[in-house]
């Protein structure tokens, strides 16, 4: 393997990488061996506390698969929910009236610096004071409310940048052929710009699903995250059903990032359109927050040399 | 309205700096913990290259909230390790940024990587034909010019993980989030009162990072 740090390896550098690997080897093997009888020590590995998940069915119909249908549906339908919000929120955000664009961008900022956690204590609160919502279905909404705030604001900033990222020219032609702002907006800019946002969008979903666990952990969601105490009292085993939940989690949201990069590949291949493509890298959970330079460079996002995508193998 | 404030009953500023706390190791940890990641998800190793990407795919995929609990359920409840605190304060902080540590190092990883991906091979192939030693490319040539790529979006890192310091109410640390919640059960009537400050906490942490560090990366940008 040729990279920007290493030539391809000659004889010596060959022998150098077998000492290396086995170091590492050693190394993990020493750590793997630390943990494995650290959890012996603790009885965590008998076979009692695993062999329920194969064997025993109603630890699955009972908890974990009407765990992850709440966790599935919280995360769907806040999905859902703040898609066109925030579609809304980020076209607003480009308005040329500066009494549209700043109140909007306000708002955006706003719900972006605050934790997830936070919008959901404050929207279960809030429906407890001023909302009928019966205390059963409370969390659900709360869940979902909490999700939506915070992530309508995020996909408000996905649009803007998908939509900064074509390139000048589509909006000139435009222009020049006589449409007006909003054909602009809704016949050219948009339809490039919902492609271009695709992988980003996904990704922004494993978000979601993952910010459910807080749901579950703080608000009583019945959800996956929240199974793991009910199945724990039941057959006193924490760490094989955290590890099973972890599991189901990595499993999913592997799936969905991994499809993710496939569509951004795919994407970035593709001949039709202007070959502008939303990254995965670029806006994730993480690139949350307030972007000072704007969220990312009109036109950078299909120029820059691009790291692959993270369901990728190396 | 803001007389919850005043009352002396609740410890707004002691709850932020515990989330100021949380965030400063988490970040200096995850930094180190990433940078090891991102160093074994370059090397010339397969197996590290391998375990590098197994155990960024795992993790990021991983709720934050399950590793902390995790940590707090698996590690110290059930195997008994307390991470050399001896109180429950100290051990439910310990283990909160060892979880965001965990957590916040996979996306530091692949935030150097990509770093380190924007410089192009051509600076790496002059170099070598100069002559140069590994170690001499490695830092004249493609770190100083990684490093300049990467400040911004570790700085995103950093606003998330200042973000996230919240999820360790779920564990019982004394942080921003768990008095906030007590604090809107105790005070129905000041919700929005409660929440605005609250926020007004959050924005003030994140703001000046972002606006700082985002003018230092503009600064520093390679312009190609």
């Amino acid at each position: 393997m040729s990279s920007v740090l290493y030539d391809t390896p000659g004889p010596r550098a060959k022998a150098r990488n077998w000492i290396y690997t086995g170091a590492f080897v050693v190394l993990s093997a020493a750590a793997l061996w630390w943990v494995l009888a650290k959890m012996a020590e603790k009885n965590q590995l008998d076979a009692a506390k695993w062999t329920p998940f194969v064997e025993d069915s109603q630890i699955w119909s009972t908890f974990l698969i009407p765990g992850l249908m709440v966790t599935l549906q919280a995360g769907v339908v806040a999905m859902v929910i703040a898609l066109p919000l925030g579609a809304l929120l980020g076209i607003a955000r480009l308005s040329d009236h500066a009494w549209v664009r700043k109140p909007v961008g306000a708002v955006v900022e706003f719900f972006r610096a605050i934790p997830v956690l936070m919008l959901m204590i404050f929207a279960s609160a809030f429906f407890v004071q001023f909302t009928p919502v019966t205390s059963d279905m409370r969390p659900f909404y709360a869940t979902v409310t909490g999700l939506v705030l915070y992530n309508a604001s995020v996909i408000a900033e996905i649009v803007r940048a998908g939509i900064l990222s074509l390139p000048r020219g589509q909006t000139d032609a435009a222009k020049a052929i006589g449409m007006r702002k909003s054909q602009v907006m809704t016949y050219v800019l948009l339809p490039q710009a919902v492609t271009a946002m695709l992988p980003a969008l996904v990704s922004q979903l494993v978000v979601i699903l993952k910010d459910t666990a807080l749901g579950g952990a703080v608000l009583g969601l019945p959800d996956l995250m929240s199974m793991y105490r009910q199945i724990s009292a039941n057959y006193a085993n924490t760490i094989a059903t955290l590890v099973v939940i972890a599991a189901l989690y990595i499993a999913f949201n592997f799936l969905l990032t991994s499809f993710a990069s496939w569509l951004e590949r795919k994407l970035r291949r593709s001949k039709k359109g202007t070959g502008t493509v939303l990254g995965v890298e670029e806006v994730d959970d993480l690139a949350a927050g307030p972007h000072p330079d704007g969220p990312v460079t009109p036109g950078a996002a299909g120029t820059v040399p691009e790291p692959e995508g993270p369901g990728e193998k190396a | 309205m803001f007389d919850f404030l005043e009352s002396g009953q609740y410890d707004v500023l002691g709850a932020f700096w515990v989330n100021v706390q949380l965030t400063f190791y988490s970040a200096i940890g995850s930094l180190v913990w990433g940078t090891v990641l991102a160093g074994m998800r370059v090397s010339p190793v397969p197996l590290m290259r391998a375990f590098g990407t197994a155990y960024v795919n795992v993790v990021r995929n991983t709720p934050l909230t399950l590793l902390i609990i995790g940590c707090s359920a698996g590690l110290y409840q059930t195997l008994g390790i307390s991470l050399g605190g001896d109180n429950f304060k100290d051990i439910g902080f310990r283990l909160a940024v060892l979880g965001l540590i965990a957590y916040t190092g996979t996306f530091v990883c692949e935030a150097l990587r990509s770093g380190i991906n924007t410089v192009p091979v051509g600076q790496a192939e002059a170099a070598r034909a100069l002559g140069l030693s590994f170690f001499q490319v490695l830092t004249l040539i493609v770190l100083p010019q990684a490093f300049r790529t990467v400040i911004a979006p570790l700085t995103n890192v950093l606003i998330a993980l200042t973000k996230n310091t919240t999820v360790a109410a779920t564990i019982g640390v004394a942080e921003a989030a768990l008095l906030m919640k007590e604090m809107i059960e105790n005070e129905a009537q000041a919700l929005f009162a409660v929440f605005a400050v609250f926020a007004l906490g959050f924005v003030v942490l994140t703001l000046p990072t972002g606006l700082v560090l985002g003018w230092v990366a503009k600064r520093v940008a390679v312009k190609r």
